[in-house]
């Protein structure tokens, strides 16, 4: 047998992204997915109209086709920049948002119906807002896959990351409350009738530079350990960075009062410290930590007020939402909340069949109370269980990926966005105090669909490296033009002129 | 709109976004077997035979292509890498394509190149050697598959 029996293509012959035979790409289950889920935003809009005007218009489905424009613009670039990128996570990720889209129309609906106002057009009100949003956040989303071709690139800008992350997390604290301040958080920026929201993208270049500084320290944080009571504790020295995030966390629980956030931030550090170091011990101090500083906080609270005054109320609405000081008050939103998923209860009234506008900030905080009366335990589980597939996705994609620094960010993003869903749905469901969390991708809002874009954008990005032919790094081939190889071991740091 | 057609719409959404839900499970899942079924399109690379080490290879599945790079032991345990044409660098650099934390491994240590089908096993001058089963890897050596490439605590095999 002299013929050699390999009639796999010459991939060099074909560009740069030839594609392997045998290993699937899986795009067209993706593009599959995303008809199935874009019609499911049709229905759901096709639903609201007939319960809210006993017939149904005949533009019904023009949110459901403009966002799925939009949606197929971003799985083009997919295709084109990213083709071996997770095939599931753009779709659930597009139902949440169309969801979310259609929900706030029907809201705005209603209103109008109200109010006797005529009935807003598609691209008015806050559903058509939201709308415009996806638009900016799916351009960012495209952009984020052309710009970074490889997601270990990113770790070259790690430190100027961390810098920006930090002044993005303090300048709502620094700013005067008249510039900074809604519904008692500090976390806004204000130009008027416009605000964004910094923190929200401060997570996202927290996580890179986090990840970058575990894969260096990850070594002397995982081996040099005392052994007590059965864990691996780290020395003291090496509690250091630890201890300046949670102190970090505690001063914007304290300046930008809001219990969310704090969480937010630390979690994901104590996470990636988990991940980096695979030592149980940090769980545990963590949440120690954070208990511990949580229950000073609310002590503080009660004797003294003043900068704790926030968080000790909002405590006490959690332990007892009923109680007669609360309930018309501070705690009425929340009661309200509870009451729309109680008269929802397992199937709910139906798309735009319920009574979301009486629940105060139903558009944000309260959207998944509104969604819940009208789709109920049973649909409320459903989206949740997109959230859980979502997250799953993105811990799938941290474990497969070759590179620790991949590993760890893939891993942080995809937690930040578990913890996310977590901290606001228990807010809302009385799990937890409440703290002003936008739910991801469904809120109304812009800087949380923008930031939440990215974060998946750069989940397909590490997901298609590591579920990709491993190249080493797609186009690069060896050949004429390859850049040199670094030869020494140490990770080389670019310093930019 | 009757209460009938309501009614239907009401449930109709929510039988549907769970059907969606099922449906995203069932990709991923298919996705999960794709790589262990994975039929054969490439045809039987024959060829370097012969050149295998005097280890016991001869439990090595001849007359498949290696489609997989999976670490059995070590911090990396579990990994796959699908194998395209590009060599595949290993070492603790963390440019190489697997990079294993491993104290005994080197920054470059070892490469895995593919010719006409066959991948090769090359020490690329690491301080702890590379083995190939037993024997330690001087020079390019083929590397059948099922058989373990030890570089420090680590273990890698190719997989069909």
């Amino acid at each position: 047998m002299t013929a050699p029996a390999v009639p796999a293509p010459s991939p060099s012959s074909t560009g740069e992204l030839s594609r392997i035979p045998g290993l699937k790409t899986r795009r067209n289950a993706e593009l599959g997915l995303l008809g199935f889920a874009m019609l499911l935003v049709a229905t759901f809009g096709w639903t609201v109209e007939a319960n809210q005007f006993d017939h149904v218009t005949s533009t019904f489905w023009v949110p459901a086709v403009l966002l799925s424009i939009l949606f197929l613009g971003l799985h083009v670039v997919v295709r084109l920049t990213a083709p071996y990128a997770d095939p599931v996570l753009i779709p659930a990720v597009a139902l949440i948002n169309g969801i979310g889209v259609a929900f706030l129309r029907r809201l705005d609906i209603a209103r109008a119906i109200a109010n006797k106002d005529p009935i807003p057009g598609i691209f008015a009100g806050t559903g058509g807002r939201q709308l415009a949003w996806t638009l900016a956040s799916l351009i960012l989303a495209a952009v984020l896959l052309l710009v970074v071709r490889d997601h270990k690139a990113v770790s070259r800008y790690a430190y100027t990351l961390g810098l920006v992350g930090i002044v993005l997390v303090m300048i709502p604290a620094v700013l005067p409350g008249s510039l900074s301040e809604v519904n008692g958080a500090k976390l806004w920026i204000k130009f008027g009738s416009f605000s964004i929201q910094p923190g929200e993208f401060a997570k996202l270049a927290l996580v890179s530079f986090f990840a970058y500084y575990l894969v260096r320290k990850r070594e002397v944080l995982s081996l040099a350990s005392h052994r007590f009571l059965g864990l691996d504790f780290p020395r003291g020295r090496d509690l250091g960075p630890v201890v300046t995030v949670w102190l970090l966390s505690l001063l914007v629980l304290v300046f930008e009062k809001d219990l969310g956030t704090a969480l937010m931030y630390f979690g994901l550090f104590v996470v990636t410290l988990y991940v980096a170091t695979e030592r149980s011990s940090w769980l545990i101090i963590g949440l120690l930590l954070f208990f511990g500083g949580v229950y000073v906080a609310y002590l503080l609270g009660k004797a003294v007020g003043g900068p704790f005054a926030n968080f000790y109320d909002r405590a006490s609405i959690w332990l007892d939402p009923f109680a007669p000081q609360y309930i018309d008050k501070e705690g009425y939103q929340l009661v309200q909340g509870l009451f729309g998923l109680g008269t929802g209860g397992l199937f709910g009234s139906g798309p735009g069949a319920g009574l979301p506008g009486s629940i105060p900030e139903v558009r944000t905080d309260f959207i998944f109370a509104g969604l819940g009366e009208e789709i109920g335990l049973f649909g409320l589980s459903a989206l949740l269980v997109t959230y859980l597939l979502i997250v799953e996705r993105g811990l799938r994609a941290a474990l497969a990926v070759r590179d620790s620094f991949g590993k760890l960010v893939a891993g942080g993003l995809a937690f930040t966005l578990g913890l996310q869903v977590f901290v606001i749905l228990g807010g809302i469901t009385g799990l937890i105090p409440l703290t002003g969390q936008t739910t991801p991708f469904l809120s109304a809002g812009g800087s949380s669909l923008m930031a939440n874009w990215l974060l998946v954008a750069m989940l397909l990005r590490i997901s298609n490296a590591a579920r990709g032919p491993a190249a080493g790094g797609g186009p690069e081939r060896p050949g004429p033009k390859k850049a040199p190889t670094q030869l020494h071991g140490a990770m080389t740091e670019v310093i930019k002129p | 709109m009757p209460e009938f057609v309501l009614t239907v719409a009401r449930f109709g959404f929510l039988i549907l976004l769970w059907i969606f839900v099922f449906t995203v499970v069932g990709v991923i899942r298919r996705d999960l077997f794709a790589g262990a079924r994975s039929k054969s399109i490439v045809a039987s690379p024959r060829g370097v035979g012969g050149a295998i080490l005097q280890g016991r290879p001869a439990k090595a599945k001849r007359g498949k292509a290696a489609r997989q790079l999976v670490v059995t032991a070590g911090q990396l345990a579990g990994t796959r890498i699908t194998l395209g044409e590009a060599p595949i660098t290993i070492g603790r650099a963390e440019d190489s394509t697997l990079v294993i934390t491993d104290d005994f491994a080197s920054a470059r240590h070892a490469r895995l190149v593919p010719r006409d089908g066959q991948w090769f096993v090359e020490d690329l001058g690491s301080t702890n050697g590379t083995y190939l089963d037993r024997g330690k890897v001087s020079g390019p050596t083929p590397v059948p598959l099922g058989v373990p490439i030890r570089i420090g605590r680590t273990s890698l095999e190719l997989r069909p």
